[in-house]
């Protein structure tokens, strides 16, 4: 677990190589890279740009607007934005239990978005690396070329999102932005016609999920050098596990792991989360560094998302994703997997296991109750946690008397991974591009090695920057908008 | 006479100080991204691995100013694309990260380092060159450049966005008719 490469001893004479943007992830970001004269690599960073702020805005806030609002965070994961402030306004409205359709509902529309997520992350953004290899034609390293390639594959990824966008826009009322989710429990049950339309399509989309396992299980078994250790790192993992330590994607407790598969921790209560972690700012990324408080900045950062789930929990509860999940523990047998490819594998295992769930869920007819939302004494604060489809999800909020948020602190999936995926391009970095004369090739596997992780980086942008700088913002006819000026000391005017 | 094979339209995309929720609508198109192809050939894209936008038909923007960085890049496509779509509320009007406009950036900046929850002792502000530097407020697209056209919606559906790409690529000026305009 070092940090060599993070920072150059002489960073003035080096030269300089970016990629920005980082492409086919969500968000903004980019790498830059240091070499010296031989091409020998100092010094590798992931830099966060973009500064959103919504932790302050949402400041004075009305409690109830909060789930719509902060599901703006992310266009691919919003619904897990809007879950993590529910359960936490849940709190603050006093319902300690939701209704079972409440719940449940909740649920579908949870499991719907990991189906969604995965599907694209996996078939429209890193399918690509994969089927062509990472430094193939730039031109055809997309989706449209895995279209004209492998129609049937990304036909199915292609239907397989869309059927995960079908489940939110039924249970939150909208495909991207839904308002399904409120403060106490939700504002919309399934109706029959809904339930059946869906029905319907569920049972080859476990099929088709299956597959998909099947597919880059098959992709490690035919080049096993590769997958286990492009950009591999030893490190600590954390998620929720559910009450008998089985994969849960909405509700449970923080458990956590260190590199060889210790338990550190265990059934830890999400409301005393500030008690476990701490974040490090660095001045080069608005991106924070968490670690946990107990093994220190160093040594206390950790992995993040289905790599770090499919291994912490004991047991998956659907049969199909049980399986699936054996033959991946059995793999490394009895050690950990620490392959950043390995979260194609674990992902989609999660995707079956999603598929799996939503099935179950629509054959139980509490999705079509009218019991839709519970109250109780109101509380002043709140932590609502969820697994995303990235990683474990924090929404931390205090309301007044007058129902205003007055604090909200958010550490989003990304966030989590912020230092292992910086370690898995360097890593990256230090076996490939060290040495070479770097190609748009080589550059790519840098790129494979963050997609990975699957990072959202427009999530993951809470801070603020300075450096000595003037923009001058003209309108289209030349006219000064306006001007700020931010000195070395970072002061702005 | 030869029938003209007609060439493929160069679309560039991108995201601003947006969620991507819009290109997220964009894919909601489903099964007719596969009509699209047939159509349209992709240039800068979070989609592609192409960083730099070269001459395109159509660039469609989500998202709007909120650093400078942000406006280099929208004047970048305004100058290689013929037609400049505003998809979104963001790209509109500044949409909720606009939210930010009634404070004071020094004031954030202060509060978000001084008083935020959870911080290691000896946390400071980053100040490193490579981060863009933040506009004091959150502008729309067409303050800064010409915009062609404007699809409202926070995102629009896949629906509104279809019709408006099908028809530019029939050569129709684009109509959304009744249940494609929304504003949520
Ligand atoms: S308009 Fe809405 S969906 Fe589009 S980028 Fe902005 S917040 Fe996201």
């Amino acid at each position: 677990m070092s940090n060599s490469l993070e920072t150059a001893s002489h960073p003035e004479n080096l030269r300089r190589v970016a990629i920005d943007p980082v492409s086919r992830v969500e968000g903004h970001g980019k790498v830059t890279i240091l070499l010296d004269a031989q091409n020998k690599v100092q010094q590798v960073r992931l830099h966060i740009v973009e500064f959103r702020g919504f932790e302050k805005f949402i400041q004075g806030r009305p409690y109830w607007e909060v789930p719509v609002m902060v599901q703006r965070l992310c266009g691919i994961c919003p619904v897990s934005h809007n879950l993590a402030s529910s359960k936490a306004m849940d709190l603050i409205v006093g319902a300690k239990h939701l209704t079972p359709t409440a719940e449940k509902i909740r649920r579908l529309m949870h499991y719907g978005q990991i189906l969604q997520s995965h599907a694209l992350h996996f078939f429209h953004l890193c399918s690509p690396d994969l089927l062509f290899g990472f430094d193939s034609d730039i031109a055809k390293r997309n989706i449209v070329g895995v279209a004209a390639k492998y129609p049937d594959t990304a036909r199915r990824g292609v239907l397989l999102r869309k059927f995960g966008q079908e489940v939110i826009r039924h249970t939150a009322g909208k495909r991207i932005h839904g308002t399904g989710s409120i403060p106490g429990g939700v504002n919309k049950a399934l109706t029959l016609a809904e339930r059946d339309e869906l029905l319907a399509d569920i049972y080859q989309m476990v099929e088709w999920s299956r597959d998909a396992v099947h597919l880059i299980k098959e992709m490690h078994s035919q080049n096993p050098a590769l997958y286990n250790s492009f950009g591999a790192f030893r490190a600590n993992l954390m998620s929720i596990v559910g009450n008998n330590g089985e994969l849960d994607l909405y509700h449970g407790a923080l458990r956590g792991r260190d590199a060889n598969g210790a338990v550190l921790f265990d059934g830890v209560d999400y409301q005393n989360y500030s008690g476990l972690i701490e974040e490090e700012v660095k001045p080069w990324t608005y991106m924070k560094f968490p670690y946990l408080k107990a093994l220190g900045q160093d040594l206390g950062w950790y992995r993040v998302g289905p790599l770090s789930r499919i291994q912490n929990c004991d047991s998956i509860a659907t049969p199909l994703a049980e399986m699936e999940r054996r033959e991946f523990v059995a793999y490394s047998a009895g050690s950990l997997m620490h392959a950043p490819l390995a979260y194609h594998w674990a992902r989609m295992i999660e995707m079956l296991f999603a598929a799996e769930m939503i099935k179950d869920l629509l054959h139980d007819d509490a999705i079509l109750g009218h019991e839709l939302v519970a109250t109780g004494e109101r509380a002043l604060e709140g932590v609502g946690c969820i697994e995303a489809p990235r990683g474990t999800l924090i929404h931390h909020y205090r309301v007044d008397e007058n129902d205003l948020v007055t604090m909200c602190n958010l550490i989003v999936s990304t966030t989590h991974n912020n230092q292992a995926m910086n370690e898995a391009v360097r890593q990256v970095a230090r076996y490939y591009l060290s040495g070479h004369e770097i190609t748009e090739g080589l550059l790519n596997h840098i790129e494979v090695a963050i997609r990975a992780f699957d990072p959202c980086l427009s999530c993951a942008t809470h801070a603020l920057g300075k450096m000595p700088l003037q923009v001058e913002l003209l309108d289209s006819e030349g006219s000064t908008l306006s001007t700020l000026t931010r000195s070395s000391e970072g002061d702005l005017s | 006479m030869d029938t003209p094979v007609k060439r493929k339209l160069k679309v560039a995309t991108t995201s601003l100080a947006g969620c991507f929720g819009c290109h997220m609508s964009l894919l909601d198109i489903d099964e007719r991204l596969f009509d699209l192809l047939e159509l349209v050939e992709f240039d800068r894209s979070p989609l592609t691995d192409i960083k730099h936008i070269g001459t395109c038909d159509i660039g469609f923007i989500e998202g709007g100013l909120c650093n400078n960085e942000n406006v280099h890049v929208l004047r970048e496509f305004r100058s290689n694309c013929k037609v400049l779509i505003a998809v979104g509320a963001c790209a509109i009007n500044g949409g909720l990260p606009a939210q930010r406009n009634h404070l004071a950036l020094p004031i954030i900046l202060q509060e978000v380092y001084h008083t935020s929850h959870g911080l290691a002792a000896g946390s400071d502000i980053p100040n490193d060159p490579e981060l863009p530097l933040p506009l004091n407020k959150v502008h729309p697209l067409h303050e800064v450049v010409k915009i062609d056209y404007f699809i409202p919606g926070c995102p629009p559906s896949g629906d509104a966005i279809w019709k408006v790409l099908a028809d530019l690529l029939a050569g129709h000026e684009p109509q959304l008719g009744h249940g494609l305009i929304h504003y949520d």
